[in-house]
């Protein structure tokens, strides 16, 4: 079969430049500018997939958006996606699309025998038969469901196409370009503004390829080829095909799709795949034209029933014919302008007409070409399987409700026009509420929330005529109020044929003792009869009926039935339209694919990675790395075959005995100067602040209002009036914009001003009972003595011709200091910390062993302060000052922080000095006590003691200060192990702190 | 996604700003004798108006200053967005 349903001339499509495809595994040809539908349409295929519920066949309806049923697995470039839509995929050599939602074949489908016994499945079927017993569902049901419904496969391979994000702004976006969208994107240009059109299909011109009109005596695909090149020349101009707006969010922020890479047979390694754009437009000017709606009837699902307007379009772009003996069945003149044009292609079509004897220029026209037309006629059913073979048509009587007499006739398919539904999506979108217009029976646009206009059809607007001048004088005016220029355009005239009114038929009715399926959403397999059973079973409101029965909630998101399901609700409730309301138009428009909204935020470029001054001398030296936040830090340097636990007890022990350097770059550092910076330290720590001297540093904790523990670090008197703070790691820009909001908002009048200089200062912590005598040969021209620099001192000095700073501070409890210098020199720091503290046996040690160095001390951090502890919780009482006032300490005085039994942090041991305990464990008195076992508190932190060669764990325990000495069992259920603990003081190194002063 | 327009910068997208609550709470003096309720109502009520609703938005990967912002929390229409310092 080659193409035989292809038109010797005519269409847009390149007849020079044949492709090749597939399709369910045979190979097809179609052309250069065909879609899949086109070309498979062009073979004669109709029959392409099967129907959600029932597995009805189906075949191709519509012409691009409008299509419910062509949804496919196409697989190209090795790529396989489900769900595409054949009318909208652009046909490229090596394309392989499949049918979906059959099994074993399109052609027989095992699950077909549902459609025979479609009586048993009314709408709500799986809600009220998968109730009952409710353990069924995930054992039974959902698996079974699951397997029998759905519609494509998702690829469980990585997708290795590229995507990406674009943001732009402009003073317009006209989102189409049919003619609204042309004209008033042109006028608009004209007046200077910027300006995107996009474009959803590959052409440009919307109606204006297809319908016979004239504008300025260019037929109307001339005169949109003329404005859009004028558009691409024009700088101020943004043209865009491929693209679909498809959503509208708040402040006039849209988001489009462009597909940039599919239609393309050969593209570079960055073409991206997709592009989303991010558009915050200060007008938008909605030119989204019209769907046309369907007439409903028996059997109106059967493969070779389309709408009128794709038939024509198949024609006109495509060169193809969808039949070859037509039945246009129409309640309205645009279904003549279809039966003209087969007329004109040679093949011979019957218009059924449901109105009454009419005249108007179409019908003229149709009768002057020997067309054969038959008034007060309607399509009662389509037969036919696979395909319509013929239909019973049948003459209404004068009520339109039954039959005066039917005949069956030979067709090989219908077309059908039940008028056009403004495409309203986007406008809905936006916040405006739609308003019902009796004249067309479709909602339209109503006042804007946001900066938005309805153009042409999309605002219920038919003729080109008035859609011209609107939209010329829209596009006019909205651009001069933004760029103050007003450029006069000439209207161009038009040529259009006058329409004669249109019938609100949009249903034949049943004859008596009939029981034809009638569909009114082919994507859901919704048909009249499961609207009526809703209804009857009491749902009214029309988001109920939408949900129990699923219309118009599949991708098609209802373009076609949306209305047909309103006036069906409407009939049976005897309201009218607008009485029963729409439901909600959400984005997105049409579907779109996840990769295009992950953009290259995927993989390791999900954010960004912040790495210190001597990130590659850790890579070069085997670090195993770690993330805090953004930052990369290393958590041991592996050495031979080390694992984890063995290295971070090396480096550990190696500290305590040797000396140790850690990067200490990603702690958050903020500089803090002005008169009033002691008094405005003095309100954020709970100890006092006011009589630290310069050139020493002081321990401090800050609360949030409600008491509990924020954060701690230790700052440094730098001068006067600057002081030097340093946060923990992950909290550093959450006490940044802590502090900000105090000296903004709260305390205005404090001169004081802060700023993160995280990625100023590189810092190396140098820990150990040799960091002394390190520290002396690093800093040959200072007196480094414990006089001189004496544990919380502060000293700048010179490290081998780089200005530093030099903290006595410690985390690890040995006597250790931080050196800061500019960030540049942080590697040349380092580097020189290792070459000279070779002879005091240095190692580098990663966060994995400055844990357990802090745990063993006791000392506090991340685990502890878990936004649920307050001073007391973790022992830190002593800090909070009686005297003054501070952040938090109201709250200091509640009640439930002043109990007698507070939770308070324990060290633990395992009896047994040998089993590690879990983090996380729950602490309980008796591991075997009935469920549930009370909770006395759990373990925050576990190490090695490399000091006391056991484990030790750090705990919160309910009434701490008097557990000391008990005994406990720490549980995890996780880990399911279950351990006996010694309770002791946090403090298991070092109690009084000797080393850090030594 | 909201516009909004920083008092010291101008028009940005929201995804510059991170919220800071209700604009209208002001914190007690330091050293006031406040009873356990007032404190309470200060630091943990806050009314979720339906309307309009003077919030405080920090620009954060900006300016890095606190400003204030009139909006409607259904339409999320911004009225007018000022200084801290400026009366409301």
């Amino acid at each position: 079969m080659s193409q035989n349903f292809r038109l010797n001339t005519g269409g847009l499509i390149n007849r020079d430049k044949p492709i090749e495809f597939k399709f369910n595994g045979k190979k097809y040809i179609g052309y250069e500018g065909d879609t899949l539908a086109s070309a498979l349409l062009a073979n004669g295929i109709h029959l392409i997939g099967r129907s959600f519920k029932y597995h009805r066949p189906r075949g191709f309806f519509g012409a691009g958006v409008d299509e419910p049923n062509a949804k496919m697995q196409v697989e190209i470039n090795g790529c396989s996606e489900p769900n595409i839509n054949a009318t909208e995929i652009e046909l490229v050599n090596g394309l392989s699309a499949s049918s979906q939602n059959c099994w074993p074949s399109v052609n027989f489908d095992i699950g077909a025998i549902n459609n025979f016994f479609n009586r048993f499945f009314p709408a709500g079927f799986y809600y009220k038969t998968f109730m009952w017993p409710k353990s069924f569902w995930y054992k039974v049901y959902e698996p079974f469901i699951r397997k029998a419904a759905g519609l494509g496969i998702a690829s469980l391979e990585k997708d290795k196409e590229r995507y990406e994000h674009k943001y732009e702004y402009c003073d317009l976006l006209v989102t189409g370009s049919g003619p609204a969208g042309l004209a008033s994107a042109y006028a608009a240009a004209k007046n200077g503004a910027k300006v995107i059109l996009a474009e959803d299909k590959p052409r440009y011109g919307g109606t204006l390829l297809t319908d016979d009109v004239t504008i300025d005596n260019l037929s109307g695909k001339d005169w949109s080829e003329k404005i859009i090149s004028e558009l691409i020349e024009m700088p101020n101009v943004i043209v865009k095909n491929r693209s679909q707006v498809f959503g509208y969010y708040d402040h006039n922020m849209m988001v489009m799709f462009e597909r940039t890479g599919d239609h393309l047979e050969k593209k570079s390694k960055y073409t991206p795949r997709q592009r989303l754009w991010y558009i915050r437009a200060k007008e938008v000017l909605l030119s989204t034209g019209s769907i046309e709606r369907p007439i409903v009837f028996g059997n109106n699902d059967t493969p070779g029933v389309f709408l009128s307007a794709a038939a024509k379009e198949y024609m006109k772009v495509y060169g193809v014919l969808i039949g070859k003996k037509p039945i246009i069945f129409t309640n309205n003149d645009s279904g003549y302008e279809t039966a003209i044009e087969f007329k004109k292609n040679g093949v011979n079509p019957i218009v059924l007409d449901t109105r009454e004897d009419q005249n108007s220029e179409l019908i003229n026209e149709a009768k002057d070409l020997n067309i054969k037309i038959k008034f007060s006629y309607a399509v009662i059913v389509a037969h036919g399987y696979k395909k319509v073979k013929s239909a019973t048509i049948g003459k209404l009587n004068k009520e339109k409700i039954d039959f005066e007499n039917t005949e069956q006739i030979d067709c090989d398919s219908i077309c059908v026009s039940g008028f056009w539904t403004p495409t309203v999506h986007l406008a809905s979108q936006s916040g405006n509420k739609l308003k019902f217009n009796d004249s067309i029976d479709a909602f339209v646009p109503d006042k804007s929330k946001q900066n938005e206009h309805s153009l042409g059809a999309a605002n219920g607007t038919f003729t080109l005529q008035d859609t011209l001048k609107n939209s010329f004088n829209t596009g006019s005016e909205v651009s001069k109020n933004i760029t103050k220029k007003d450029e006069k355009i000439q209207i161009p005239n038009t040529n259009e044929r006058k329409y004669s009114a249109h019938d609100k038929f949009w249903c034949s009715p049943l004859p008596k003792g009939k029981h034809y399926k009638r569909f009114v959403d082919f994507q859901n397999d919704v048909a009249v009869s499961d609207i009526e059973v809703a209804l009857r079973e009491g749902y009214r409101s029309i988001e109920h009926v939408k949900r129990y029965t699923t219309l118009g909630m599949a991708t098609d998101q209802g373009r076609t039935s949306n209305l047909n399901g309103l006036q069906l609700v409407a009939n049976v409730e005897k309201k009218i339209v607008p009485q029963v309301g729409h439901t909600t138009f959400r984005p997105p428009f049409t579907p779109v694919t996840i990769g295009t909204i992950v953009g290259r935020e995927i993989g390791k470029e999900y954010m960004p990675t912040r790495k210190t001054p001597m990130h590659h001398w850790h890579e070069k030296n085997n670090a195993v790395w770690v993330d805090a936040g953004a930052w990369k830090r290393p958590r041991y340097y592996k050495r031979g075959n080390e694992n984890l636990f063995e290295a971070s007890k090396r480096e550990a022990k190696n500290v305590r005995e040797h000396v140790g350097v850690c990067d200490v770059t990603t702690l958050g550092k903020i500089d803090i100067k002005g008169p009033d910076a002691a008094e405005f330290l003095n309100r954020v720590y709970t100890n006092a602040w006011l009589k630290l001297p310069v050139g020493k540093a002081r321990y401090g904790v800050m609360l949030r209002e409600d008491g509990i523990v924020m954060d701690d670090g230790t700052t440094t008197r730098i001068s006067e009036n600057h002081y030097h703070m340093t946060t923990t790691t992950a909290q550093a820009a959450n006490v940044l914009s802590h502090l900000e909001y105090y000296l903004q908002i709260v305390w205005p009048e404090l001169n004081v001003n802060v700023v993160s200089t995280t990625e100023q200062w590189a810092g190396a912590a140098i820990a150990g009972p040799k960091s002394r005598d390190l520290l002396a040969k690093l800093f040959s021209k200072i007196d480094v003595s414990n006089e001189a620099l004496p544990f919380m001192g502060y000293v700048e000095g010179d490290l081998l011709g780089v200005k530093a700073r030099i903290f006595r501070i410690s985390f690890s409890g040995e006597l250790a200091y931080e050196i800061n210098v500019e960030s540049d020199f942080g590697l040349f720091m380092w580097e020189k910390i290792i070459e000279i503290g070779e002879e005091f046996n240095i190692q580098p040690y990663g966060t994995e062993a400055l844990s357990t160095l802090r745990i063993e001390m006791g000392h506090v951090a991340g685990p502890e302060l878990d936004g649920r502890t307050i001073p007391y919780d973790v022992s830190l009482e002593g800090l909070v000052s009686k005297k003054k006032d501070f952040i938090g300490k109201r709250s200091l005085a509640k009640e439930a922080f002043n109990k007698a039994d507070r939770q308070k942090i324990v060290g633990l041991v395992p009896l047994d000095r040998k089993s590690s305990i879990p983090e996380g464990s729950h602490l309980v008195e008796n591991k075997n006590a009935k469920l549930p076992n009370p909770k006395l508190g759990h373990v925050s932190s576990s190490c090695w003691s490399v000091e006391n060669n056991n484990p030790f764990s750090l705990a919160i325990l309910k009434d701490g200060k008097n557990m000391i000495g008990k005994k406990l069992f720490a549980v995890s259920p996780l880990k399911n192990t279950s351990i006996e603990v010694e309770v002791m003081s946090s403090h298991y190194v070092d109690h009084e702190g000797k080393r850090v002063r030594s | 996604m909201l516009n909004i327009k920083c008092p010291y910068c101008g028009d940005r997208s929201q995804k510059e700003f991170a919220y800071g609550g209700d604009g209208t709470i002001t914190r007690p003096k330091l050293n006031q004798e406040i009873s356990d309720e007032e404190w309470d109502n200060f630091v943990y009520l806050r009314k979720s108006p339906r309307g309009k609703h003077i919030e405080l938005w920090h620009h954060i990967a900006g300016c890095r200053q606190w400003f204030k912002v009139e909006r409607d929390t259904t339409t999320h229409e911004i009225f007018r967005t000022f200084k801290p310092e400026e009366e409301f």
